[in-house]
């Protein structure tokens, strides 16, 4: 009679390490063909567009090679023909779920640039840092759902949604429109916030709290979701700096870096908020800190909207904003102004500059590089979701194909960002 | 706690006169580098000495009608010391080649790439020099200062996919164009309908010529598909 042996279930990319070599097979001949699998561009778990060429041995993967482009819009050559302000509504069109971010990022640079970053009205900076954390919490609402739904829980993703229907309502009154918003300016905002939009956002923060500890209900214990996410998709604190990885991602392998604590901008430091920080660096991880992260985001909120000064939402210098309408009509200078801004857009100095901003998906920087004038010489946005994929070759060998959707999603990706 | 001034300055000990005096414009500390080859040498010690253990982004700018042309631009960071610090290195058009910094940091992979898609500039010892955002074949680097905004033609097809999609005419894909509910129904296929032999068109599309030497491309099944 044969020994017998336990059969003991291992990570499969532990399996494939032990297995020895069969007597014959050194050379490879009888081992089973590969198998390549393309997943993607048009494939649920992608979001968007991302391409994955997979190669396979049975289930497990043993190569992974992402293909990306299919949405490059040339928006860095595109900058490089128009004026600084012309490029705003661009950036809606980064990070087409957190368009707010993208636009308070941007101008940012560009008053970098400009030296215009520290005199910004306090209720200018005020009102964008609220912008960003309702962008971040939008973010997150989409990215936690469709996450969610990618490993098999359906409810989440209405759940969040129904929230984000309350965003993109206080997103509409604020600027205008639901999506692309193109809401701030450089040296100030489009607008003020609109009668009443304090209270409807103080009432969404609180409501909100609410959904979030539901999701939450729904998916931290639940076991079907931990048993798909929790070892899943580990990257290790070293990978995890080697890769360039930012935001969430990195801090879920333990990285205690945020920009907002960093390099503080706007009134980051002088509210107070927590940096969540993971431990085990894989999916379940990365899913707990964005959970966390919305609660942060809320607490900024109400602390905003407690500390909201009075005053003018614009820097007071017609050379960099646009000067009210009346005041164009009626007079010679503020006409120049308006004439100038229009035509030739703001008159930057000759210099370069890196602005990083923290975003939902991590550091979105803008580099910009002026020889002078109203249009940037090269503008190079380093976006997170780019960079963040990179790491995909490294992580997915090893897993299973249906640990693939669950990686994408915890990886919370956005594929107009990644491709530019 | 040092600051980005400090590092530059003792990188600046380190490799004396290869490095420029620290330019400093809004807070931004810049070196520039005047050799290109020596890059990977001066990131792995701003890594492993000065604490520069996180690449931001790489870039590369085109000073179209200056010489050198391109100038490559390297944004390190430190979670230690949270400086940052910029290096820039000029190369000339004729030579249009750097040495990679991929095994300083693997982030550099896609970043490098990236610039050769977009401006052409290549970089030795990369593992896998591709297109990135462009795709295969593409003649040109979009982002090189003398490229046009509106684009320039190429040889290349217009269209991605010229020949018929992979299961075209298989026993599960709808026909499209077929008059009716019932003619587009694979499972309901019959011989002699309209569907099968647009199907066999569909097949034959890739053909040049047919028999008596008529053009055979996708003219007829577009005729035959309008009401």
């Amino acid at each position: 009679m044969p020994d017998l042996h336990e059969i003991q279930f291992k990570d499969p990319a532990a399996r494939i390490a032990e297995t020895a070599p069969l007597p014959g097979t050194e050379s490879g001949e009888l081992l089973g063909e590969k198998m390549v699998l393309n997943m993607g561009p048009s494939h649920p778990a992608t979001h968007g567009v991302l391409r994955i060429i997979l190669e396979l041995d049975g289930e497990i993967i043993t190569k992974a090679t992402p293909d990306i482009g299919f949405l490059h819009r040339g928006d860095e050559k595109i900058a490089e023909n128009m004026t600084f302000t012309q490029f705003i509504p661009y950036t809606d069109r980064l990070d087409y779920l957190a368009p707010l971010a993208n636009n308070v990022a941007y101008v940012l640079a560009v008053e970098k640039l400009m030296g215009i970053d520290k005199q910004l009205p306090p209720r200018c900076q005020f009102i964008r840092v609220i912008c960003c954390e309702l962008a971040r919490i939008s973010s997150h609402l989409l990215g936690l759902g469709s996450f969610a739904m990618d490993v098999g829980a359906m409810t989440v993703f209405l759940h969040t949604f129904t929230e984000r229907e309350k965003i993109y309502n206080l997103c509409e009154s604020l600027t205008g429109a639901r999506f692309t918003t193109s809401y701030t300016r450089i040296g100030g905002l489009s607008r003020d916030l609109p009668p009443g939009w304090a209270e409807q956002c103080r009432k969404f923060c609180h409501e909100v709290v609410v959904n979030i500890d539901e999701s939450e209900t729904l998916l931290s214990r639940n076991r079907i979701f931990v048993d798909r996410t929790q070892g899943v998709g580990v990257i290790s604190k070293e990978d995890a700096i080697d890769y360039g990885l930012s935001g969430p991602n990195a801090r879920g392998s333990g990285i205690e870096h945020d920009l907002r604590k960093a390099q503080p901008y706007l009134v980051y430091d002088q509210l107070q908020f927590e940096v969540p920080v993971g431990t085990a660096g894989d999916c379940y991880d990365r899913y707990v800190l964005r959970i966390e992260e919305m609660r942060q985001s809320v607490r900024i909120i109400h602390q905003c909207l407690d500390k909201l000064p009075g005053g003018p939402v614009n820097v007071a210098d017609g050379k960099v904003v646009m000067p009210p309408k009346d005041r164009v009509l009626t007079r010679m200078e503020e006409l120049i102004h308006h004439f100038i801004n229009v035509t030739r857009g703001i008159n930057a100095p000759a210099g370069e500059i890196y602005f990083g901003h923290e975003n939902p998906k991590g550091e979105l920087g803008f580099y910009i590089n002026s020889k002078g004038g109203g249009t940037p010489y090269r503008l190079k946005i380093r976006s997170p979701s780019f960079v963040n994929l990179s790491i995909l070759p490294h992580v997915l060998p090893g897993h299973m194909v249906s640990d693939v959707v669950a990686v994408l999603g915890s990886f919370d990706f956005v594929m107009g960002e990644c491709d530019r | 706690m040092s600051s980005s001034l400090d590092l530059a300055q003792r990188l600046r000990t380190q490799f004396g006169a290869l490095l420029s005096e620290p330019a400093e414009f809004r807070g931004e500390i810049t070196l520039k580098v005047s050799d290109a080859e020596r890059l990977p040498e001066i990131c792995a010690f701003a890594k492993r000495e000065l604490g520069f253990d996180y690449l931001v982004d790489i870039t590369s700018l085109d000073n179209y009608g200056d010489d050198p042309r391109f100038t490559l631009v390297y944004h390190l960071y430190g979670f230690g010391h949270h400086c940052y610090l910029r290096l820039k290195a000029d190369l000339s058009e004729e030579k249009g080649e750097a040495p990679t910094v991929t095994g300083v940091w693997r982030t550099a992979n896609w970043h490098e790439r990236e610039i050769y898609d977009m401006m052409g500039i290549r970089f030795r010892g990369h593992p896998d020099l591709r297109r990135i955002l462009m795709w295969e074949g593409y003649p040109y680097f979009p982002l090189r200062k003398d490229f046009p905004l509106a684009g320039r033609t190429s040889d290349a097809p217009e269209v991605a996919f010229s020949e018929p999609a992979p299961m075209a005419g298989g026993p599960f894909v709808t026909i499209a164009g077929g008059k009716d509910a019932l003619s587009r129904e694979p499972r309901v296929r019959i011989p002699d309908t309209d569907a099968l032999e647009m199907n066999a068109r569909v097949e034959r599309r890739d053909d040049v010529t047919n028999a008596h030497g008529e053009a055979h491309g996708p003219g007829p099944i577009e005729e035959k598909m309008r009401p």
